[in-house]
């Protein structure tokens, strides 16, 4: 029984969730490195490559400040509406991502909420970055809150009020004690929270328009691609996504070998 | 004044010695609102525009209708296959050492870490007429890309990480006892696994299971490759959502959106009371 379970759990492992990664470096090359690579180069990759990057830069140092200040205000005091408030803020997760760029285009629309008004000033959120930030912020919301509440209330509240009843200032409490200890877990959840950014497709596809050379990211420009039948140059900016998925689950998988115990409890194998 | 004011304050929270309360629940709370409850307050409001009749009128069309039942009985059908096959990968990655283990381990996580559109091109192309597994399937007579089925494979896909990390923990601490004693009493191998450690891991198999058909239920970027998108046969809800969109149909957008809102919070209490369930369970 052992030996049959063994071949069936890696038999779904390898066929079912690793050869899909494997297909799409294979159709890749498929014609060739250089091909590949000028698919990469393509004007049209590049501007999608860049936004990729650039929504990752502003959506993720957002959601990893507002995790910090979420985690604090909910490990570090006992107030009412606690769980409500987690609750709350795990709810991005329970949202079809289609949904989610949704309700940014019903108030930011044309025939939203705002959508006269910012049209009339002019400024452009739906078709445009703001929109694809904002539902970036959307969907990737919870995961460093999520990463670090657990790990914080392992950690407990000694140690910071040791800390200020010694008379050290806030900020040094925070930057010596808190940050230090929660450092590895924290990038943790950046790390998750980074991935899912440059990777999300429903939300910001429903936000973006598809402006070619605009207003398409990476997985979208890839979802151009595969219409348009230009299958290798699909796959090649795909291969840079699964490359990026990959270094994910490297740094992860060293970060829940290394730091086990100053990473949330919940990731401990 | 002020001191009822201070009193309410201490009865609704106990008293710190640390600082910061207010500076980073306010951030919070307003970073909560702006993001997150306020346009989702938008969604909720939308459909009654077109009144109740309208909603419903939405709603009713068969369309909509065979896309709901799409997505959300194709997450259930991968739901169940995914309790069956990761509780099997959990067992033998907790249970087993072999070679080459850690490595499998670390690939669980390939769905949660891998865009959907690449799974998706990915796994279309995988699994079409002339697809590395597609052929060898259709020469059988079995097709899966462009079909309801590959829908299912899609969302089997995706859901497969949460099953198999759910149980990964409960049965790594699973007492052991239990299966020794069912053993020295006579109990074959398969009478231990189904009457001693099965009972014992259900509650937190059913609450891997509905996570995955918690995601499965509003997955989109993996499905719209492989499934063909035929109205009424294979088309999901989210991509119900994004075509009316595209139609400036915004409250009929709005219809369907609130229907996926209410499921995932109807999923966000279901998993409360499973929570509570395992808890009482151990």
């Amino acid at each position: 029984m052992r030996i049959t379970l063994s071949v069936v759990a890696i038999g779904v492992i390898v066929s079912f969730l690793a050869l899909p990664l494997l297909l799409v470096f294979s159709y890749a090359l498929s014609a060739g490195v250089s091909a590949a690579l000028s698919a990469i180069k393509d004007p049209d990759a590049l501007v999608a490559i860049r936004l990729t990057l650039l929504v990752a830069a502003i959506a993720v140092p957002l959601n990893a400040i507002f995790g910090i200040a979420a985690s604090w205000a909910i490990t570090k005091f006992d107030f009412h509406g606690k769980g409500v408030l987690t609750t709350l803020i795990d709810l991005p997760f329970s949202i079809s991502p289609v949904v989610s760029g949704l309700v940014y285009v019903l108030i930011f629309g044309l025939q939203g909420w705002f959508g006269p008004e910012l049209r009339d000033h002019g400024i452009k959120v739906i078709f445009a970055l703001p929109g694809i930030v904002l539902v970036t912020m959307f969907v990737t919301f919870p995961f460093v809150a999520r990463e670090l509440i657990p790990l914080m209330v392992d950690q407990g509240r000694e140690e910071e009020e040791a800390a200020v009843s010694l008379g050290a200032s806030e900020l040094q409490t925070f930057f010596h004690i808190t940050l230090s200890n929660i450092k590895w877990g924290l990038l943790y959840g950046i790390l998750l929270c980074n991935a899912r950014a440059m990777g999300e497709f429903g939300a910001v596809s429903v936000v973006s328009g598809h402006i070619r050379g605009l207003t398409d990211t990476m997985p979208l420009h890839v979802e151009v691609l595969y219409n348009d039948y230009e299958f290798v140059d699909a796959f090649a900016v795909a291969s840079l996504l699964a490359l990026l998925a990959i270094v994910t689950l490297i740094v992860k998988t060293l970060l829940e070998w290394r730091y086990a115990e100053e990473i949330a409890a919940s990731h401990r194998h | 004044m002020k001191a009822a004011i201070v009193s309410l304050t201490i009865r609704w929270r106990n008293p710190s010695a640390l600082p910061g309360f207010g500076l980073s629940l306010g951030l919070t709370l307003f970073y909560l609102s702006a993001i997150v409850l306020i346009p989702l307050a938008a969604l909720v409001i939308k459909p009654w525009s077109l009144g109740f009749d309208g909603f419903w009128h939405v709603l009713s069309n068969p369309r909509v209708l065979a896309a709901l039942r799409m997505s959300f009985g194709g997450a259930a059908i991968a739901a169940a296959i995914n309790s069956v096959f990761g509780a099997i990968a959990a067992w033998v990655l907790v249970r087993y050492s072999f070679p080459g283990k850690r490595f499998l381990d670390a690939l669980v996580d390939l769905p949660f870490a891998l865009p959907t559109a690449v799974a998706g091109i990915a796994l279309s192309a995988l699994y079409s007429t002339n697809g590395w597994l597609g052929g060898p399937l259709s020469q059988l007579g079995i097709k899966v890309s462009y079909t309801p089925l590959g829908v299912i494979v899609a969302l089997t896909f995706i859901g497969m990480p949460f099953v198999v990390r759910t149980l990964e923990p409960v049965l790594a601490e699973l007492n052991r006892d239990a299966e020794e004693v069912a053993a020295t009493l006579g109990a074959t191998r398969l009478q231990t696994i189904f009457r001693v450690v099965l009972p014992m891991l259900l509650p937190s198999l059913v609450t891997g299971a509905t996570l995955a058909f918690a995601r499965a239920v509003g997955e989109y970027g993996s499905v719209i490759f492989i499934a063909g998108n035929l109205p009424g046969i294979s088309e999901i809800a989210p991509l119900l959502i994004v075509i009316k969109l595209e139609q400036f149909d915004y409250a009929g957008a709005a219809a369907i959106g609130v229907i996926m809102l209410a499921a995932a919070f109807a999923l966000i209490l279901a998993l409360n009371l499973l929570q509570n369930w395992a808890a009482a369970h151990r």
